[in-house]
């Protein structure tokens, strides 16, 4: 009798609990769902029933035709998918280095070196675009995505060493200083046997780099504004004041903008919470 | 920086060392640190009708804290960009640490999908999100007015992004639905580091979970929800992508929903008539770096220290 008042117990709190979780993953999800689903309906179905799916009648790929008939998209994509990358892998390889070079080697001001590296996690480097903007003129990046590239390594390195270094001080000391005992050189130890070894930090590096890389509006806009060097969400805020009055146009624009970060974020979000809950950030 | 042992003799190794640090201390320093100190020197300096730059002490600061126009466009957008960080604080924060907290009870079901989920707002571009909200809270299409219906509560809605009286509001509120996935994130990750006995030892004592959750769980993560709220506080003064994407950087109905953000590049840039002002602008960047200075040494000096020593 008792241990089924208390089973009764459980079970309408895991109701209460469920319920509470649906309700936020509902508010969480639908405005995203809602764009998406309109992005394949004609004008008037956009129109007369907004929360239905698609069907038969409302079905249509207009808004998709427009977009890329009428903007360059393929084309900041490719400018917004190339910035990111090479960003991503100098960001790792420096940041793997200095991270290494910081955890490893005892010198003079290495505790300083460390705290001067972390100024840039705290301190937002977008305050300091009028004198960005300067500096990219005089090396004449001006409209160019090297500009980017450069701007978004300085502000990505100083979280990366961060998590790198912390990953580091990890690394088993037997095998360095076995590597040392046979005589292999230091370059060889951190590009032969560290390197591999720091991989699963690289995941959660990479995505903490990538996000707001990707999602910038604010360098894109002072930096490469000019015709064909936009990135995807600079793009985007053109095509969008330009065509606002045509749904269809709009819908389809942010769909072609959420999905594939959706699919990325599902293939990589299990590494993204290990890297986070392994205490790699903390 | 704990380390166990002596570290690697470095003498054995300068030209290793300095090459392993000099191309990220070189990169970070020419592109991150110089143009902070740069901004810093340039709000001391102006160029009075297209003349050369010249030393012009406060001047700079003068202007924008004393003229009568500047003042009040300043504090307007400071007071703006308090109000955006206060809905964040009491709004974002209390719910990303009670979603933490129930994702993190025992023996709960499907809870990697629910947190895989409730973060996706989060992964996307603050443009977007800003573009989503304006078209479903836009009365043309009528969607909000629509989902309000299903609770009966249509005549709730109204043109909120419009009006000068709860657009800024509006927009913390849009802000708060795609950043709550950071705290939620953090203190999630927190409250998976605690020992289960500490945990166990309460509930056999009889404790109910949300008990164990307020009296022992929560307050073992007080550091982390103390680095929420600096890091909260830091992004906010820092924002513009969202308030630039839906009202333009004019930051209307009326400078309403204006930040610091928007202030600094409306300045920097120019606007309709007014020319941009390179010299104004780094100083209101200037201005900005101590608030956020101020927010940082807040947190390191006051709530850290206390934390740590509430911890021993």
């Amino acid at each position: 009798m008792m241990t089924k008042n208390i089973r009764r117990e459980d079970m309408s709190r895991a109701v209460i609990v469920h319920a509470i979780l649906m309700t936020y993953t509902l508010v969480a999800l639908y405005p995203i769902f809602l764009v998406i689903i309109n992005a394949f309906k004609t004008r008037k179905g956009i129109f007369r029933d907004p929360m239905g799916l698609p069907n038969a009648e409302t079905f249509s790929l207009e808004g998709f035709t427009k977009v890329l008939a009428k903007s360059n998209f393929e084309v900041f994509f490719f400018n917004s998918f190339s910035v990111t990358i090479i960003t991503i892998a100098v960001v790792l390889l420096l940041g793997a280095m200095a991270a290494w070079a910081l955890s490893e080697y005892k010198f003079p001001g290495s505790t300083w070196l460390a705290l001067y590296l972390a100024i840039g996690i705290m301190v937002p480097i977008r305050l300091g675009s009028v004198s960005i903007l300067n500096l990219i003129v005089d090396l004449g990046l001006i409209n160019t995505l090297t500009a980017l590239v450069l701007v978004y390594v300085a502000q990505g390195l100083p979280l990366a060493i961060f998590i790198l270094t912390e990953f580091m001080h990890q690394i088993p000391k037997d095998l360095k200083e076995a590597a040392r005992c046979d005589g292999v050189g230091e370059f060889k130890i951190f590009f032969a046997i560290i390197l591999p070894l720091i991989r699963p930090a690289v995941a959660t590096v990479a995505v903490f780099t990538m996000i707001p890389i990707w999602n910038d509006l604010w360098f894109p806009l002072i930096l490469a504004p000019g015709d064909g060097k936009q990135t995807i969400t600079l793009g985007i805020q053109q095509f969008i004041g330009q065509y606002v009055t045509d749904w269809n146009a709009v819908l389809a624009s942010l769909s072609l903008a959420i999905i594939p970060i959706m699919i990325l974020y599902l293939i990589f979000s299990r590494q993204l919470i290990r890297g986070l809950t392994s205490g790699a950030v903390k | 920086m704990a380390h166990s042992g002596p570290m690697t003799d470095w003498r054995k190794a300068k030209l290793p060392v300095f090459a392993f640090l000099a191309p990220a201390t070189i990169i970070y320093s020419l592109f991150m640190i110089y143009p902070l100190i740069d901004s810093i020197r340039l709000s001391f300096y102006a160029a009075p009708s297209g003349e050369e730059l010249a030393f012009v002490g406060f001047d700079n600061y003068r202007t924008i804290l004393g003229d009568p126009d500047w003042s009040a466009t300043f504090w307007n957008s400071f007071w703006n960009n308090m109000k955006f960080f206060a809905v964040h604080m009491l709004v974002q924060n209390p719910i990303g640490i009670a979603l933490a907290g129930i994702l993190s009870l025992p023996q709960l079901k499907f809870r990697n999908s629910y947190r895989t989920l409730m973060i996706m707002p989060t992964m996307l571009s603050v443009v977007i999100v800003g573009f989503i909200w304006q078209l479903i809270l836009s009365p043309v299409w009528g969607v909000g007015t629509d989902i309000l219906d299903i609770f009966g509560l249509k005549s709730l809605f109204g043109p909120w992004l419009g009006k000068e009286g709860s657009a800024l509001i509006t927009l913390s509120f849009i802000s708060v639905w795609q950043w709550v996935g950071i705290p939620l994130m953090l203190i999630y990750a927190a409250l998976l580091a605690i020992p289960d006995d500490l945990v166990d030892a309460a509930i056999v004592d009889g404790a109910t979970h949300f008990e164990v959750f307020w009296h022992i769980k929560l307050p073992l993560v007080l550091p982390t929800v103390a680095m929420v709220s600096i890091l909260t506080f830091v992004g906010n003064f820092n924002a513009f992508d969202l308030i630039y994407a839906v009202k333009g950087a004019l930051a209307g109905p009326n400078f309403s929903t204006d930040i610091m953000g928007t202030l600094f590049y409306r300045t920097f840039f120019g606007y309709q008539l007014q020319l941009g002002n390179p010299s104004l602008g780094a100083t209101v960047a200037s201005l900005m770096f101590l608030i956020i200075l101020a927010g940082v040494l807040f947190y390191l000096f006051a709530v850290q220290r206390r934390l740590a020593r509430y911890q021993l």
